[in-house]
């Protein structure tokens, strides 16, 4: 039974890294009032990115790296358009989304199918890894961009809720006139979290790609970008709770493989999308009097307008 | 010798599309005073304060800060120069608490600054007399204690000119006092007020000298001890406007009845409570209080905005308790909205449009299902002559209009009904004096052809010079209802700050 | 110089008309930079797409077959972006209205001459009671509908996968996975020997003219406007916001699940994987709605040339050897476009000269 328990538990973490890590972008990104609904498309370009130089140079950081760059690119894109040109946040994620699936795709085509010669391999971390139950579970043959992952997420909490960069993040995320009449940088401090939240989710896309299931396939992100957003609304926008809920749909995602025996398989794919909207509607009833979203969240900012 | 003045500001212009907000003005703040910035809305105060605070760059003229002169491209710049700005409505971020609020503000350390904060509020409240729990949430605090807040921000950063926008209006008469005593501590310490306003008396009370700007131009410079409010509102206004002032009226039957009503907020916590009153045909009845007490609940009910959870609404003999709004405005019932740019016009719909937006429904607009464009158009025609609204045409969308052409649209629209009761939120709030006394005319017209009129304004004068009555709404509860015979200031200011129960 | 931006009256037509028209052809322009790369020659890339959609009747009536699905979720669409309501999920209502119609046409006994009328009720329905979820959920607890629109899409896709896999797979599809096909009184009447099935194209172009006229010249319509431009206006006039918004979208769901039963009735005779029914219809048809800027009418001629942009991505995949996920990079760059100029729309741009701030000493 343990070990049930801790394999299931170990192999979710695995997969909920990729969410993780577009979850934690999502939560820097709206925790600075700039919703970004172009995850999806950051993260397949970064799973490409990352697929390509692994497979060119064979350096799984400077994949990561390339991966990074490619998503906070991407999100640079996005800032610019809901930032600068105060459009829609909505549309302009949407179509980000569509420009990364396209781009992705053909940009990927000579990548198809080509084999990683050297891979990012997984680890346990000394010491750690004995601790009984917790050890196995969380700390033995893991991928070293899921401890990245915890690690980033605990930072992020740190950075957001410990710090002067933090509260000034938090406050341009409600109200972004106050933080601009006491001279914080609105316009730069949330081009800096959109394009710091595309990273992230860049690194989430190479994950996959480098090292969760070491390929390129075309469209190979299969929604998960938008389950990561999701994740984002319901752990409030709190990076500790994003881990939770990577955790929680990694889980969904792991029982797939676990049933597919017993269960048509087709039901079992539906099931973490029909949680996203469960866990949406949940969320919003236990918050019922106003929710806890950044009050200036999806809107632009201009400088003497209200 | 004489220090230099702590702010001078020499021939600044700024211009926006259409408007010149400021034209070669001058001024000058030395240490040590409070100056008001004196003038209607429109004249260019903000504007020029805003310049003064890096939020806008002029287009022409020169900055001196003790004496050098300086470019203040930002807020930041502003801050760095000892200038801090209080907005009308403060600037705070509702969620956090003061200490983060204040935080915000800081630079230097890279960990949380709130801990140091803390003390620093502590320090800045005892030697201004400035209290304010620093752990409190922000949305917790009323009106007077964010204010506060808000000046604590901007001395907590070292500010050595304060530049508040109309303080008041969101101030009981002795909170007002209050702020007044804090600006006196401030002078005492070397500092420098400008208090924007429109106020004469707290001109009067406060200011040492008094800059008058009119139409984006300083139209006078002078001592407090110099002059009087009559000269300053005459400087002020350019003309003698006769002020608007109800005459004696028959008072008719009662025409509104509450008994007893209460209703939650939009939190979902009681708003108003218990609140029975009465308004008759022919009279004004004024509502005066802070805002938030409740008013806007109180409007809402009445119009059809928001259910009761207790209580009886009462037209005459219908019943318009927890009716929807269209329900509300066929039995009579027009509605001045406080929000006229959100709730009271549709932006992009034409003036016609926006003068249909009650009447489409009815065979007045429509034939059957079908709208009928003729008579939106005939109907615009007439109201647009009536009210004299200026606007290229009838086509045009009513969000290229001014404000007071907005609101004569609104004006034109809810009383074209020949409405039992007129509800009037704020319906001056904003306008240039012409408009204003055109607004407060239309009202006494109304109500001495018969309906009632329901005032609702945080102009303590115009509720006093246009209502037979005025009722006090705090904290949601009806403190009492007075002739205006009767009403003074002082006795309004009590118990709008909650201080006394009077009965009629 | 600086720029200023001026807000002005509801802009020329032919102005808006400019805007789509430059942001087209700047994604054109992006789109053979991606030729380029992929190691085609873009001028003979497009003249191969221009002469293949465009050239002739057999192009052009792939192109008309693509546009039929965009004319009624585009004419949909128009109507929830105008309510305010940001349906993505047009993809998954154009899905189970095809499941909808499906199962009429396999499972009921035969209809005659109604079993087609039904199967597009049916699919009405079904692709409505999909729009409903979203929205009461935004409407009553502020759920974001655009991801639970898109949520939805991937269930109504992993429906269908299960319904072709299992309980409805065909008995005599040995090795592939779809239902049986539909009996003769279900599949539409076909334009010669095109795929234009004619029912589904003559009900957009109906659809259409029946919102643009309900739109401009009704109560109804006049409410919707208000609606959509201000949610605190309709309630101060005493419109029902909540049943108003509620209807809407539900009817531009069931607009998609008609374009769903066009799909399988019309094109395959059967239910089948769910990326062979829909291309991504729902998905550019918000590019439809948008480039459309609120107008029905103008939904018809917008469909017809995102149809081109499908036709196209045929032709892609099988003369030039690209994924069919080449358009979506057209696709994104035109939405990208045509909201990064939308300031262009509300406002008079301005050159002026500054008057330079003079030194004084």
């Amino acid at each position: 039974m343990e070990e049930i328990f801790i394999s299931t538990f170990a192999r979710s973490l695995a997969f909920g890294t990729i969410l993780l890590w577009g979850a934690l972008g999502a939560v820097l990104s709206e925790r600075s009032g700039v919703v970004n609904l172009g995850m999806e498309g950051m993260m397949i370009l970064g799973a490409l990115a990352g697929f390509a130089v692994m497979q060119t140079s064979g350096n799984a950081l400077l994949a990561i790296a390339a991966a990074a760059l490619v998503g906070a690119l991407a999100a640079g894109l996005h800032a610019f358009v809901s930032i600068t040109l105060k459009a829609n946040q909505f549309v302009s994620g949407l179509a980000l989304t569509m420009l990364g699936l396209g781009l992705s795709g053909v940009l990927g085509k000579r990548f198809e199918g080509l084999p990683l010669f050297t891979q990012l391999e997984n680890i346990s971390v000394p010491g750690l890894s004995s601790i009984p139950i917790l050890g196995k579970a969380v700390f033995t043959d893991q991928n070293p961009l899921t401890y990245a992952g915890i690690l980033v997420g605990i930072l992020l909490w740190v950075v957001l809720f410990k710090t002067r960069v933090g509260i000034q993040i938090r406050s341009i995320g409600e109200n972004p006139a106050a933080a601009d009449a006491l001279g914080v940088n609105v316009v730069l401090t949330r081009y800096v979290c959109t394009m710091l939240g595309g990273a992230l989710a860049g690194i989430g896309g190479a994950f996959l790609s480098v090292a969760y299931r070491p390929s390129w396939t075309e469209g190979m992100t299969g929604g998960l970008g938008w389950v990561a957003v999701s994740i984002a609304i319901f752990a409030a926008w709190n990076p500790l709770g994003a881990i939770g809920g990577a955790l929680f749909f990694g889980g969904l995602y792991h029982l797939q493989f676990r049933l597919q025996e017993s269960i048509n398989p087709a039901l079992l794919k539906m099931m973490p999308y029909l949680s996203v909207i469960l866990a949406l509607a949940l969320g919003a009833l236990r918050r019922k009097s106003r929710g806890t979203a950044p009050a200036a969240l999806g809107l632009p900012y201009q400088r003497g307008q209200r | 010798m004489i220090a230099a003045p702590l702010v001078e500001m020499l021939g600044i212009t700024k211009s926006f599309p259409g408007v010149v907000a400021n034209d070669s003005v001058n001024l000058e703040l030395r240490a040590g005073e409070v100056l008001a910035l004196l003038g209607e809305n429109g004249a260019g105060k903000s504007s020029l304060m805003n310049v003064l605070y890096g939020l806008y760059r002029p287009d022409a003229g020169l900055i001196k800060v003790a004496g050098r002169e300086v470019s203040i491209r930002s807020p930041l710049a502003a801050i760095g120069l000892g200038i801090g700005f209080v907005a009308q409505h403060p600037l705070l971020v509702r969620r956090h608490t003061v200490a983060e609020n204040i935080a915000l503000g800081m630079r230097g350390s890279f960990w949380n600054p709130v801990p140091k904060v803390r003390s620093k509020i502590f320090e800045l409240s005892k030697k201004y007399g400035l209290e304010v729990n620093p752990d409190a949430p922000v949305w917790s605090l009323s009106a007077g204690e964010q204010q506060r807040v808000d000046i604590l921000k901007a001395l907590a950063r070292g500010a050595k000119v304060l530049i508040l926008d109309e303080p008041t209006s969101v101030l009981t008469p002795q909170e007002a006092e209050e702020l007044f005593k804090v600006l006196r501590r401030m002078k005492l310490e070397g500092e420098g007020v400008i208090l924007i306003t429109h106020k004469l008396d707290e001109v009067m009370a406060v200011a040492d000298r008094i800059t008058v700007l009119r139409k984006g131009k300083v139209v006078g410079s002078l001592e407090t001890s110099q002059t009087n409010p009559t000269d300053l509102a005459a400087l002020m206004i350019g003309r003698q406007l006769e002020p608007v002032r109800a005459s004696a009226v028959q008072v008719g039957a009662s025409v509104l009845r509450l008994e007893n009503v209460s209703a939650l907020s939009d939190r979902g916590v009681p708003a108003i409570e218990n609140i029975s009153l009465e308004v008759c045909a022919g009279e004004v009845l004024g509502v005066a209080g802070v805002a938030g007490n409740g008013q806007r609940e109180l409007i809402e009910v009445i119009t059809g905005l928001r259910g009761v959870t207790a209580g009886l609404v009462m037209l005459e003999q219908t019943n318009l308790t927890n009716v929807n709004a269209r329900v509300a405005a066929d039995a009579g019932v027009a509605h001045i909205p406080e929000d006229r740019l959100q709730m009271g016009v549709v932006g992009n719909l034409s003036v016609a449009e926006n003068l249909a937006l009650r009447g489409f429904e009815t065979p007045v607009f429509s034939n059957g299902q079908f709208l009928e464009p003729a008579a939106f158009e005939s109907f615009a025609q007439k109201a647009v002559a009536e009210y004299e609204i200026a606007t290229p045409n009838t086509q045009t969308p009513v969000r290229l209009l001014s404000g007071g052409n907005i609101q004569k649209v609104i004006f034109a629209r809810e009383l074209s009904t020949n409405p039992k009761l007129i509800v009037a939120a704020h319906p001056t709030y904003g306008l240039d004096a012409g408009a204003t006394a055109q607004m407060q005319r239309l009202l006494l017209e109304r109500a001495a052809a018969g309906a009632a009129v329901l005032l609702v304004s945080e102009d303590l004068d115009e509720v006093l010079a246009l209502s037979t009555r005025v009722a006090v709404l705090f904290d949601g509860r009806l403190m009492g209802v007075v002739k205006r015979d009767a009403a003074t200031r002082e006795g309004i200011g009590l118990l709008m700050a909650g201080r006394e129960l009077v009965t009629v | 110089m600086k720029i200023v931006l001026e807000p002005r009256p509801t802009p020329p037509i032919s102005w808006l008309l400019m805007l789509s028209a430059a942001s087209i052809f700047v994604a054109l322009l992006v789109l053979g930079v991606v030729f380029l790369v992929a190691g085609l020659n873009p001028f003979s890339a497009y003249a191969t797409l221009a002469s293949r959609t465009l050239g002739d009747w057999d192009g052009w009536s792939r192109v008309i077959q693509r546009a039929i699905p965009l004319v009624l979720i585009g004419v949909g669409l128009v109507l929830a972006f105008r309510a305010q309501f940001f349906n993505i999920g047009a993809e998954g209502q154009l899905l189970v209205g095809a499941v909808a119609g499906s199962a009429v046409a396999l499972f009921l006994p035969s209809l005659g001459f109604l079993t087609i009328p039904i199967m597009f009720l049916a699919g009405f329905i079904a692709g409505a009671i999909w729009g409903f979820i979203p929205a009461i959920l935004k409407l009553k607890l502020e759920v974001n509908e655009v991801i639970t629109t898109l949520m939805l899409n991937y269930v109504a896709a992993t429906l269908i996968e299960y319904l072709i896999t299992g309980p409805w797979k065909g008995q005599n599809q040995v090795g592939f996975s779809y239902t049986d096909d539909f009996p003769a009184a279900a599949r539409l009447p076909l334009l010669g020997s095109s795929y234009i099935h004619i029912p589904t194209l003559l009900l957009g172009l109906i659809l259409a003219v029946f919102v643009a006229v309900v739109l401009s010249r009704t109560r109804l319509g006049f409410r919707m406007r208000i609606l959509g431009e201000s949610i605190a206006t309709a309630r101060y006039v005493g419109i029902n916001a909540v049943s108003t918004t509620l209807w809407v979208v539900m009817f531009s769901a069931g607009a998609a699940g008609l374009a769903g039963v066009g799909e399988v009735a019309g094109i395959h005779g059967k239910l089948l994987e769910p990326g062979q029914i829909s291309l991504g219809y729902g998905y550019t048809a918000i590019i439809v709605a948008w480039l459309a800027r609120g107008s029905p009418i103008a939904a018809i001629f917008t469909a017809l040339f995102l149809g081109i942009s499908f036709a196209a991505g045929d032709v892609m995949k099988v003369s030039l050897q690209l994924p069919a996920n080449t358009t979506n990079i057209f696709n994104g760059t035109v939405l990208m476009l045509l909201i990064a100029t939308e300031p262009l729309v509300k406002f008079r741009v301005k050159l002026e000269q500054v008057k330079l701030v003079k030194d004084a000493r």
